[in-house]
């Protein structure tokens, strides 16, 4: 196992039933590299995420996580990584300091801890005259950047974010994307999911993901070289459409 | 265990930070065991009744001095004829009229057997009987009194006595009833719900990732209604007791031991309805229809089960308020102790296990 590689995926096959939602995935992801997830909703994105993070079980293949196992010792994945959903997941009647400390708690963070990291959180956002009031008053943005920092709380090798800026303006989504910048510099490694292409722009690297199968893994740069288009949406649509004819085809 | 603190807290957080459903959840069961002790009475007093009295003579007047007397019913109406008794009835303003004959005095003198006719409303049957049977009572007691005076052969003479409850108040069967939906109400309604919440926001999601086990994460969440269920448990116990006299003839540390096997078992079929339920609408729609009616109607608390049909006789062996209704009347009333009780209990142990079983199971199955 080398170092640098803190996911490690081979042929991972998910199925339900007689879908397969995943199908035969491979890919690596290095230490320190925002991970791009791209593809269409019911691609397989969110079932990936779900696997990787212990919430499901692939039907086979070999996937380790930080190091661990995902069949044997997702105890030990959990400890060491963090998650972030579509739905933000904070509580709305719990306030800014209460959600901090309740994950911080989850999380096993000692009092001290906790308490230090709140103030270096508040801090950093800018909201120390905010830290008590309820989540459900806040507008989504906020909601969405504190979400993240909750979600990094316990510092963790990995972070997982599964469509974290669906419903937000793109103004509010590129002042997210700085904290994942910021997080990623300070070596946590960043999984993200998403269908929005601007969002692809920003990763390291990206995978998209065509009907439950990898059909392309590159830097965004080197993609839009390879398939000569200006726009990640461009490689995009090329990709998706390329994989419907080879469907038909295949009927 | 530091871990599992923070979740506590962070419920307990939920449940006082919402005042509404704080006061619904402290409130209702105070409210509800007034409302079924006060409203529902299935024993008969001051019942208004008529009187149609042909004779007018000195038995007849004597009776009915007798039946005011006696402070179950209320003569409050005087009909002159027959044609009155129906009228009477549909101006719903009685529920019985008797009618003294004209011969009363001749046949009670010669000793015949005197007819006194008592017509009753029975849009009400059970009702109907009760006072029925009230009014015979008193009747009879006012013949034994006369063949008392006249000597005559002897005959059967019936003593009752009813025991556990001499007065036959109803709230002792109601608050015990009102204990036990209570308690499922509020385990089951509010587990479901909490636990169906967590899911629909996508929290849920998020504390399964952490290194918190499932069964952590579903302990803390029914953790504080354990002890909000207790909490009401003991308040209505003290309003059945000093607002309706209802006694506690046994060992109150046994009652509050069984009180908390209930509510465990009541959590767990909540638990079980979650691992179904994704939505907080649906899981209250499902309790209500699995567990509230049920209780309702099939535990005993309402409608006797000796009288029910067969079949439901059997469907009312698989609802936990049922054995617990038995248990906590036999500690109430008759100072029952577990000697007495240990089969319910078995029972209800078996409940609980069954259903916390079926609910890991679903738990699992939902996560793969």
């Amino acid at each position: 196992m080398q170092a640098d590689k803190v996911i490690q995926v081979h042929n991972l096959v998910k199925k339900f039933g007689n879908f397969t939602a995943n199908d035969a995935l491979s890919f690596d992801v290095y230490r320190g590299e925002i991970f791009g997830f791209l593809g269409a909703n019911g691609a397989g994105k969110t079932t990936t995420i779900k696997i990787l993070t212990g919430l499901s079980k692939p039907t086979s293949g070999d996937i380790s996580v930080a190091g661990f196992d995902v069949y044997k010792q997702s105890d030990d994945i959990k400890r060491n990584i963090g998650y972030m959903s579509q739905k933000f997941s904070l509580y709305e009647d719990l306030s800014i300091v209460e959600n901090i400390r309740l994950y911080g708690g989850i999380y096993g963070l000692s009092r001290k801890e906790i308490k230090n990291r709140t103030n270096a959180l508040l801090s950093r956002l800018g909201i120390e005259d905010k830290a008590n009031v309820l989540i459900g008053s806040l507008p989504l943005g906020w909601k969405q950047k504190i979400a993240f920092s909750v979600a990094i709380v316990h510092n963790p090798d990995i972070v997982f974010l599964d469509e974290p800026s669906s419903g937000v303006d793109p103004i509010t989504r590129r002042q997210f994307w700085d904290m994942i910048y910021e997080a990623a510099h300070q070596g946590i490694t960043v999984f993200v999911t998403t269908h929005y292409m601007d969002e692809a722009e920003y990763c390291d690297r990206v995978a998209i993901l065509v009907s439950g199968k990898m059909v392309a893994l590159d830097s965004p740069g080197k993609l839009k070289h390879d398939y000569d288009e200006d726009s990640m949406e461009g490689v995009f649509v090329k990709l998706a459409r390329g994989k419907r004819s080879f469907v038909k085809n295949n009927k | 265990m530091k871990r599992f603190l923070a979740l506590l807290k962070k419920e307990y957080l939920h449940i006082f930070r919402d005042m509404r459903t704080l006061m619904i959840l402290f409130g209702m069961p105070i409210v509800q065991i007034l409302i079924f002790g006060y409203v529902i009475k299935n024993e008969v007093k001051d019942v208004d009744i008529a009187v149609l009295d042909y004779a007018h003579d000195e038995y007849s007047i004597e009776l009915r001095s007798k039946i005011q007397a006696s402070g179950y019913l209320n003569i409050v109406d005087e009909l002159q004829s027959s044609e009155q008794i129906h009228d009477a009835f549909k101006r719903a303003k009685v529920s019985e009229v008797i009618v003294f004959p004209n011969d009363l005095a001749n046949d009670l003198q010669k000793d015949n057997q005197p007819a006194i006719q008592l017509i009753l409303d029975a849009t009400d049957p059970n009702y109907a009987q009760l006072i029925g049977q009230y009014t015979e009572a008193i009747l009879l007691d006012y013949a034994v009194e006369m063949s008392a005076i006249t000597p005559q052969q002897e005959s059967i003479k019936l003593e009752n006595r009813m025991v556990f409850n001499e007065e036959l108040e109803s709230s002792f069967m109601f608050v015990p009833g009102t204990m036990a939906f209570i308690l499922m109400l509020l385990s089951a309604l509010m587990s479901s719900i909490t636990i169906a919440r967590e899911k629909e926001t996508g929290s849920m999601e998020v504390l399964l990732v952490s290194s918190l086990k499932p069964l952590q994460v579903v302990l803390g969440k029914v953790m504080p209604y354990v002890i909000l269920a207790f909490v009401n448990a003991v308040s209505v116990i003290l309003v059945g007791n000093i607002v309706f006299g209802v006694p506690i003839e046994g060992s109150v540390i046994l009652l509050m031991l069984v009180s908390v096997l209930f509510v465990i078992t009541s959590l767990a079929l909540g638990i079980m309805i979650s691992t179904i339920a994704d939505k907080q609408f649906t899981a209250m729609m499902m309790s209500m229809l699995i567990l509230m009616l049920p209780t309702m109607l099939l535990s005993g608390f309402i409608f006797p089960i000796e009288n029910m049909p067969e079949v439901l006789q059997w469907l009312s062996c698989i609802i936990p308020a049922r054995w617990y209704l038995e248990i906590i009347k036999s500690i109430m009333l008759k100072g029952a102790g577990i000697a007495f009780i240990w089969q319910q209990v078995l029972i209800l142990t078996g409940m609980f296990i069954v259903t916390i079983a079926i609910s890991v199971k679903n738990y699992k199955l939902r996560l793969e």
